[in-house]
């Protein structure tokens, strides 16, 4: 029996050395610093979640190509463990579990989307595992008091707002009339609520407050009222599906509105699968090309435009650019702490305060990035039919005059 | 609530003109499925997505610069091989058991073709812009997108043509004989399997025109085909099988009352009430089939 008892504790003290030695090797190995994602590679974010991918892919061969990154007088190179979430929040929620007790991974990048960031985020949590997400821009996530979560992106309620404080202003400061139409997903209604809050500020009056449903492919009966109610900006909301959907029937129908504001304009390739129906959208977005922000890993938006292009074949999207911009962030915070302890490094990113070509970057005890507003750019197409999005606010960065009030459909 | 709808006469003929022309669309992916359900016994759940692989067909064309209205004739051929395909693999083992198996069956397909779609096209949004103008009526109050027009008409043409090759040809007098007692077609020299094959290929090209019209008018994804599954489905429920009139009224019905929907409970409504009144329905059959068998007692 006693030998029996020697036997067991002798065991159980060796596995959990090793476990541990494990979780401690993983981690940082040899001269690596593995980070653990986990992205939608298949299912309905395959797209947006490739994106991010490729982002985190080139931040990471740049930074390791530049010197990689110095903790204690040594120098790391940093690593990801990817996982495909399958789009599916549930999964994304185990595949955090998995990476973090499994792989022993201490420091997390994001996943895509609102919904599968709200899914990971208790998981990092309750390890306090430190994680740099730059796809969840829900207000949600911001409220709920975490502390190792830190977006580098602006929260949607901020999405639109500058397109309402445009109009009011274009309008000589008087409230004007909007109409708006949201999917009803946590990413699009946080929208609307910045838009109510940005009504209420500029005493402006909402006329049309429609939701659309998920599987949303025809709104008609929102822009007869458009057509009826005549408001001075009509504000959409609901993915690609949405900003797809709302130019084709706007076009169809010949809808004048002297405004209109839309999300994910880019994601949806406005331009490209509308050509000249989409002219004069306007489209809140994270990040454009043509921001002067620079750093010293990417220079600037045009020239990691043209790298990234050269490496996977596409003009990145903003959804690349901002996953880009998270290891910068760690980068940086890793050199700040000069530890791997996760307790110093979460610190060490609450502290962050820095520029990247993306945009400033500075937390606010929420983890959400306060330092970044959000850029709304027109698309504008030439006598040739061929369209491109130019930065028309906030005048700062603007690169084109904003056209309002768009013509009419029978002036065109 | 909101009853705009009521209070201004254009908006109600711009919504009843919106859903009929919607109707007619959902009546031909529905003719589809009565079609199958009488002849086969089947309840495809694989409807819809049967439909959206139809508009990516058209979708292809329109990015090789082929306008995506011929959709409407290559979608069709296409999807008639893919349904032969799908009877040979799964259908045929499924087709003489219980409702149950059939349903379980389809499920299947219907989530193998949203991955399969999903991973072959990806997962953006998309659309065919078929360039039509748009049509207004009534000083300016009333707005039609042709393409909306268009498919409503290309619709009516395909359900003419099939009711003609249903009452003409050889094969379509054997699909409805197979239809009325297929032990009785088969001792007549019916080949079954044939008209089995040939009623599932045919639904699914009708899916595939259906398809190729959804892309021209509205937006196509791989995951967006349960909505039409259930729309048919509830068409063919009111309708009852082999009652084509009945098809088409009901899903002009359909169309009519989804737009009512949208502009009183809103859009956000709109599928609900469709689910909300296919229970409705489906309670009000049971109701009416209990009240009859009391009486034959």
């Amino acid at each position: 029996m006693k030998i029996k008892n020697i036997i067991i504790t002798f065991f159980s003290a060796i596995a959990l050395l090793l476990s541990t030695s494990v979780v401690s090797f993983a981690k940082v190995v040899g001269d690596k610093i593995v980070l653990g994602a986990a992205v939608s590679l298949t299912g309905k974010y395959s797209s947006n979640g490739v994106h991010t991918q490729n982002g985190y892919n080139m931040a990471v061969d740049r930074i390791n190509s530049m010197g990689g990154i110095k903790v204690g007088g040594k120098t790391y190179k940093f690593e990801i463990i990817y996982y495909d979430d399958e789009s599916n929040p549930k999964r994304a929620a185990q595949l955090a579990e998995r990476l973090i007790s499994q792989d022993g991974v201490e420091f997390m990048l994001g996943p895509y989307s609102s919904g599968l960031t709200k899914a990971m985020a208790p998981v990092t949590e309750k390890y306090g595992v430190p994680m740099v997400e730059a796809n969840g821009a829900s207000r949600s996530l911001f409220t709920k008091g975490y502390k190792y979560l830190f977006a580098v992106l602006a929260p949607a309620n901020l999405y639109l707002d500058v397109a309402i404080r445009t109009a009011v202003e274009l309008n000589g400061g008087k409230g004007v009339k909007i109409a708006q139409a949201f999917e009803q997903d946590a990413f699009s209604q946080d929208v609307r609520l910045g838009i109510l809050d940005a009504a209420k500020d500029t005493g402006s009056e909402i006329i049309i407050d429609d939701k659309l449903p998920k599987e949303l492919n025809d709104m008609a009966a929102t822009l007869v009222k458009v057509k009826q109610m005549k408001p001075d900006v009509l504000v959409v909301s609901g993915h690609t599906k949405g900003a797809l959907t709302a130019i084709r029937q706007i076009s169809e129908m010949k809808v004048d509105v002297p405004m209109l504001a839309m999300t994910h304009c880019d994601a949806a390739k406005l331009s490209k699968q509308h050509g000249k129906n989409s002219q004069y959208a306007l489209c809140a977005s994270q990040w454009h090309k043509t921001l002067t922000y620079k750093d010293k890993w990417f220079k600037d938006g045009m020239t990691y435009d043209a790298d990234f292009t050269k490496m996977f074949g596409y003009a990145p999207p903003y959804q690349a650019a901002e996953s880009s911009a998270a290891l910068l962030v760690f980068k940086d915070a890793f050199e700040r702490a000069n530890s791997f302890d996760q307790k110093k490094v979460r610190d060490a990113l609450a502290a962050t305060d820095m520029q990247t070509f993306y945009g400033n970057i500075k937390f606010a005890p929420g983890g959400q990035n306060v330092s970044k507003p959000m850029v709304l750019f027109q698309v504008m197409c030439d006598s040739s039919g061929k369209c491109e999005n130019k930065v028309v606010a906030p005048l700062k960065w603007a690169s084109a005059k904003l056209i309002h009030p768009i013509p009419k459909w029978s002036e065109r | 609530m909101d009853f705009m709808v009521f209070q201004y006469p254009m908006i109600t003929v711009q919504a009843c003109l919106d859903g009929i022309l919607l109707g007619i669309l959902f009546a031909l992916i529905a003719y589809g499925m009565a079609l199958q359900w009488g002849v086969m016994n089947i309840i495809n759940i694989a409807q819809g997505d049967l439909v959206i692989l139809g508009g990516y067909i058209a979708y292809f064309m329109y990015l090789y610069g082929i306008h995506p209205a011929w959709g409407v004739i290559v979608s069709p051929i296409i999807m008639y091989f893919v349904g032969i395909g799908i009877y040979k693999l799964v259908i045929n083992k499924v087709v003489d058991r219980d409702l149950f198996i059939s349903i379980l069956a389809t499920f299947g397909i219907s989530i193998l073709f949203m991955q399969l779609m999903n991973f072959a096209f990806g997962a953006d949004v998309v659309l065919a812009n078929s360039g039509y103008g748009t049509t207004f009526l009534f000083d300016n109050n009333v707005v039609l997108p042709n393409s909306k027009i268009f498919s409503a008409f290309v619709s009516i043409v395909f359900a003419i043509c099939l009711v003609i090759y249903m009452k003409k040809s050889k094969l379509g007098r054997a699909i409805r004989a197979t239809a009325q007692n297929a032990r009785a077609a088969k001792i007549l020299g019916v080949d079954t399997e044939k008209v089995y094959a040939a009623t599932f290929g045919i639904n699914a090209a009708l899916c595939g025109v259906a398809g190729a019209l959804i892309s021209i008018t509205f937006t196509i994804h791989p995951y967006m085909g349960l909505p039409y599954t259930i729309r048919s489905f509830m068409i063919v429920i009111v309708a009852g099988l082999g009652n084509l009139p009945g098809v088409a009224l009901s899903g002009m019905g359909l169309g009519v009352f989804e737009e009512f929907a949208d502009y009183i409970l809103g859009t956000e409504f709109r599928i609900g009430s469709v689910f909300l009144l296919l229970v409705l329905i489906l309670v009000y059959r049971r109701f009416k089939l209990s009240k009859k068998r009391e009486y034959l007692k």
